[in-house]
């Protein structure tokens, strides 16, 4: 499935759209981290929390849920939510 | 020595300044990791080339970034200071990094916000938490709740190894106290006799003790000087017993601040940067006018030193970290402000003069040989 990455986050991936597999969003996640060493840590904190500026669309819906599940074809969007100066 | 480096970290990244060893002639480096808000940045004695930045964004999770080259280049960690899921917490930032002993080269300690001790044992590369001091009993309580701590979170800071012994350390926590292991952080006691708390609180509760900067002695060891919420204090152990010397300051300049600073080969010596803690606390330059004060006798009396301040409307805040002391002799001084100004002295504070000036926030200031 495609996973956009955010401008924050490019210093991992080196590009702003990658591929990446997984059953659930959590999954997804792992296999970006296996691809990507350390990117997880960045919106994902030790107990397994969504960091508090970072967003999930899957196919446009915004989901919280880590266990959301994913299919092949669906269309990741991992967003920044830009707030402070 | 041929010169000096100051490694500045800020809220937008970090910066080097590299001088020569007049330190007249200053080149500025950077910017590291811009927009990443960098707490920290220390190199390692031990080797002249590692070092370590302790960075986040706004928007990512805390990390940190090492480099073997001495800030050519740069590499994540591999496991940054994390919490076991057990403990239902999670790493904001960390805010201090210290090299370990001598004997024992790839130990780091990293304090952290929300207040913990972590160790790595491969050069910063992977991190631990030190459990004898982020479980011992009492610690949620002694750290106090959400409101005890700094504006951005509480702060474990001034972790101090004794040259003389790596299984000795010391370490402050705002709020929180400070305390002392000498079994390379198994055990812990508290080391607050003597140190005042806000009128009205009751000394007996570690969480209402605030002490904001930690400095030993290389040249003594066995004395530690401090800058605290509520004043600025000396202890020489075996005494337990801190010792308020900050009361020799100028009633009208008082002795809150952030920052402590020692004479490398002078225990006698040491230099403060106060800060108005009158009514709300402003915490910028005493009436709007820039001084630093130094003691020469282990602070029996202190000495003001502004040649080369503007002369008055200075309304600076310097935090605990940003303010450091060379090894050259005259003892180099360098502080750096909120305002994003750093500022230098090349014969112990006595002149200073502006090196560096329109930087983001400047959080820290570290000076290092080059």
């Amino acid at each position: 499935m495609r996973v956009m990455i955010p401008s924050a986050l490019r210093s991992y991936t080196g590009a702003g759209e990658v591929s990446a597999q997984g059953a659930t969003l959590a999954e997804m996640l792992a296999d970006l981290d296996r691809q990507f060493p350390g990117i997880r840590f960045r919106i994902i904190d030790e107990q397994d929390s969504i960091r508090r500026h970072i967003r999930f669309f899957v196919n446009g819906e915004q989901s919280f849920d880590l266990a959301l599940p994913l299919k092949e074809g669906d269309e990741i969007y991992i967003v920044q939510a830009l707030s402070g100066g | 020595m041929s010169g000096v480096s100051l490694l500045i970290a800020t809220r937008k990244g970090a910066w080097f300044l590299l001088g020569n060893e007049a330190r007249r002639s200053w080149r500025v480096e950077g910017p590291h990791f811009l927009g990443h808000v960098i707490n920290h940045v220390m190199l390692d004695p031990r080797d002249g080339k590692t070092m370590i930045a302790a960075g986040k964004t706004g928007h990512l999770g805390p990390t940190m970034f090492r480099s073997d080259d001495r800030g050519k280049s740069w590499k994540e960690a591999a496991r940054p200071p994390a919490f076991p899921k057990e403990e239902k917490r999670s790493v904001d930032h960390t805010f201090w990094l210290t090299p370990g002993h001598a004997d024992e080269p790839g130990v780091w300690y990293a304090g952290t916000s929300p207040q913990a001790l972590f160790r790595s044992e491969d050069g910063g590369n992977s991190w631990d938490p030190v459990s004898g001091f982020n479980d011992r009993p009492g610690a949620t309580k002694e750290a106090g709740g959400s409101q005890d701590g700094t504006p951005d979170g509480a702060k474990l800071h001034s972790i101090i190894v004794d040259p003389r012994d790596a299984n000795h350390l010391y370490l402050g926590m705002s709020g929180g106290g400070v305390h002392e292991s000498t079994d390379r952080g198994a055990t812990w006691k508290p080391l607050v006799q003597g140190l005042e708390v806000v009128a009205g609180f009751d000394a007996a509760n570690l969480a209402f003790h605030d002490p904001h900067c930690l400095q030993l002695c290389p040249s003594k060891p066995d004395r530690l000087y401090q800058q605290n919420h509520c004043g600025i204090y000396r202890l020489d152990r075996p005494s337990d017993q801190w010792i308020r010397i900050g009361k020799a300051m100028p009633a009208e300049v008082g002795d809150v601040g952030f920052p402590i600073t020692v004479h490398p080969r002078d225990a006698d010596r040491a230099w403060v940067f106060p800060m108005d803690g009158t009514d709300v606390w402003p915490r910028t330059c005493p009436g709007g006018v820039a001084a630093v004060y130094s003691t020469r006798d282990a602070g029996a009396s202190w000495t003001r030193h502004s040649n080369g301040f503007p002369a008055g409307q200075v309304w600076w805040t310097v935090k605990r970290q940003a303010m450091a002391a060379d090894t050259l002799d005259k003892v180099g001084l360098y502080f750096g402000t909120t305002s994003g100004e750093i500022w230098a002295s090349a014969d112990e504070g006595e002149n200073w003069s502006s090196i560096a000036s329109h930087l983001p926030e400047i959080y820290a200031v570290e000076a290092a040989s080059s």
